[in-house]
């Protein structure tokens, strides 16, 4: 994927070096008969005197495609649209963003602000105190951070590990395959927001998970952080299986047959073979859903409206128990533009780094 | 070397010249055998599949239980045993949700503005992709690398800024008329690296010599585009706007963000945003809620049954090697 920048290959072109001191002499080699044979048979020579102008550079001649079209401009008229809206809506938007998380009480509307400073991050950190008249939290310590984090760090592996495990066990199915591979695609195309609101009526005080379990626990509404974390993290596993279930069961099906006879004449058992030739041969796969799902759960938002209705385990209003640092973003976005936008960076730093940490750890242990 | 396995040596009779092999436990023979090895291996595949079924159970319970609960009555969903069937069942949860939730004014919206999106993310898409695909020109891997570079960056990051450059626009406000709202829940989704991405894999496996065909024909790079490669690349465009439309559908924090009026307001939106509470109590009535979550996710569901194909080819197609 990323070789781009390979050059076109020098070696194909075809350079005439070895007729080019000929040239000069101006003889001319007659490509139908091969060797060049002066004296012997004049016929076999051609000499054509075109010009008595000294040849300056060897001829090289590219591919006769790639020289046409070289640096061809006409291809600016088909990336202008893109480039204009990138430039209007992504490029700009995190230079300016960027410079927002450094200036002091940006306001939205005006564009005016109070001097440049880093206070901002200190503030949202929560190593300088700041007092607002407004309710919500302006700190990211209390709740949003370890909220994200563990979020994270509890429905990626968790997620993983079963996809994994449910795609081998449907990859062994030789009938119904395609249905099961059907029915656990389902929650992808579902709405979050819809699909949230069934979860909290499923963790209802008087729901099904309470009737099930014959317990007597409030999981959503006025419920303590801690338990509301159950529903929440139970939900964000349930939406983000079928996307994994769909990779690696694809992943799955190029595996070469032959390792697993191997295997089998072996005797191997099954876990060794999960762990000893599965991972291996999906390691690509599970890295690039380990990039992709920690950058998500980074991220995740709609999952903690759907479910709660607010920041809060009450709803809107109330301690904003249940914030992650996206919810943070949004609702500060209008008042505290400032320290949005301070999120938003400190956000992108993180994931930034998750992505590194990772794709440098999958380096080493292929090396 | 199979049948070392199933041979007991201790019993076999020396005395006197005949050599006789005797199998344990008489009845075992080789076929015997490999009927128990079959019924094993029956056996492992009947527990397979009631695992997998146990799973693809809970993986659907939520869309079972919204069904059920939209039917029901709320003393039924209240009540200390949930039963896994309505007792009564409650057409008329369907009928209230219809008069209190807006739902054709969302749909609208959501159409509308999933069509336009569509169609802009369409053509910018296109012609990227055929550029980066087809086209030679200055720049073009290190240009292409960098877009593949922002889609690392969190959209968190663009939407304080744009949410200011579209107010700086005017499209935001209480005066926020219906094109306004449209546009600005439009216009910033018409950039996708990702469809970019996915068209130009998809562009890059048209064979060279039909273009130089075209090319000896005297066609013109665009009409080589638009005649040849859109057709080509058919189902991939399908996909994108399959999966388009979904996002829109799914769309809440924009839309919740920058529309003003209730009335301009997405699906997502106007499900989070209604209150299904009962007139005299204020209690919320979920088999109200639930009948409108039914209606919402019924189009997506309908969506998925005519271009499973499409979507799961889309959504799979996510990238892994260049």
């Amino acid at each position: 994927m990323f070789n781009f920048f390979k050059r076109k290959k020098q070696d194909e072109a075809i350079t005439y070096s070895e007729d080019f001191a000929l040239m000069k002499q101006g003889i001319y080699r007659d490509s139908s008969l091969g060797e060049l044979t002066e004296g012997e048979n004049k016929n076999n020579i051609v000499v054509n005197v075109v010009s008595r102008r000294e040849i300056k550079k060897e001829y090289t001649i590219g591919g006769v495609l790639d020289q046409e079209q070289r640096n061809n401009w006409k291809a600016w008229f088909y990336l202008a649209p893109i480039l204009i809206l990138m430039a209007v809506f992504l490029i700009y938007p995190l230079i300016n963003t960027i410079f927002i998380s450094f200036t002091e009480n940006y306001q939205y509307a005006t564009g005016t602000f109070d001097g440049l400073t880093f206070d901002n991050f200190l503030i949202i950190l929560g190593l300088k105190p700041y007092t607002d008249a407004l309710i919500y939290e302006t700190n990211l310590v209390n709740y949003a951070l370890p909220n994200t984090f563990i979020i994270v760090f509890i429905t990626v592996p968790v997620s993983i590990v079963l996809a994994l495990l449910i795609s081998v066990l449907l990859n062994n199915l030789r009938r119904f395959q395609k249905i099961y591979q059907t029915i656990f695609f389902l929650p992808y195309v579902t709405n979050t927001i819809a699909v949230g609101m069934v979860f909290s009526v499923l963790f209802d005080d008087t729901g099904l998970i309470n009737y099930l379990f014959q317990t007597d626990i409030t999981w959503v509404y006025g419920a303590d952080r801690w338990t509301a974390m159950v529903p929440l993290c139970l939900y964000i596993v349930w939406g983000s299986l079928p996307f994994k279930i769909l990779i690696l069961l694809s992943g799955l099906q190029n595996v070469d047959k032959q390792y697993y006879d191997a295997a089998k004449i072996d005797a191997a058992p099954h876990w060794k073979v999960l762990l000893r030739i599965t991972v291996p041969a999906l390691w690509p796969q599970i890295l690039y859903l380990m990039v992709t799902s920690f950058i998500g759960a980074f991220k995740e938002y709609t999952a903690v409206v759907g479910l709660f209705n607010g920041p809060s385990t009450t709803g809107k209003g109330g301690i904003p128990e249940m914030y992650t640092m996206v919810f943070y973003i949004y609702e500060n976005l209008q008042e505290h533009t400032s320290f949005a936008a301070a999120c938003a960076v400190l956000l992108f730093l993180i994931i930034l780094l998750f992505t590194f940490l990772q794709l440098f750890l999958s380096k080493r242990k292929n090396a | 070397m199979e049948m070392k396995k199933y041979i007991d040596f201790t019993q076999t009779n020396l005395d006197g010249q005949e050599i006789a092999l005797v199998i344990k436990e008489g009845k075992q023979t080789v076929e015997t055998l490999r009927k128990r090895e079959k019924v094993s291996k029956t056996f492992s595949l009947i527990l397979t599949y009631i695992i997998v079924t146990f799973l693809a159970l809970i993986m659907i319970l939520p869309f079972y239980w919204m069904l059920i609960t939209s039917l029901k009555t709320n003393d039924e969903i209240n009540a200390m045993t949930q039963t896994f069937f309505p007792t009564v069942v409650m057409w008329s949860n369907y009928v209230y949700v219809f008069q209190v939730f807006d739902f054709t004014n969302y749909m609208i919206n959501t159409i509308v503005v999933a069509i336009f999106s569509t169609i802009g993310t369409l053509i910018t898409t296109v012609l990227a992709a055929f550029a980066f695909a087809r086209l030679q020109f200055k720049g073009r891997e290190s240009l292409f690398l960098i877009f593949l570079m922002t889609m690392m960056i969190p959209g968190e990051m663009m939407v304080i800024s744009n949410y200011i450059t579209v107010a700086s626009f005017g499209w935001i406000g209480t005066d926020q008329t219906r094109l306004e709202a449209y546009l600005t829940m439009i216009v910033p989704f018409w950039v996708s690296v990702y469809y970019i991405y996915l068209l130009r894999q998809n562009f890059k496996q048209i064979p060279n010599e039909l273009y130089l065909a075209a090319k000896v024909d005297g066609k013109s790079d665009f009409s080589y585009l638009l005649k040849v490669m859109i057709p080509l690349a058919a189902p991939t465009l399908i996909s994108i706007t399959i999966l388009k439309f979904m996002g829109t559908w799914n769309s809440y924090v924009w839309p919740e963000l920058v529309t003003s009026s209730v009335e301009f307001k997405l699906i997502s939106n106007g499900l989070r945003g209604s209150s299904f509470s009962d007139p005299d109590s204020g209690i919320v009535e979920y088999g109200y809620q639930m009948a409108a979550t039914v209606v919402v996710t019924v189009p997506l569901f309908l969506l998925f049954v005519l271009f499973r194909k499409y979507i799961m080819r889309g959504v799979g197609r996510a990238g892994i090697k260049g």
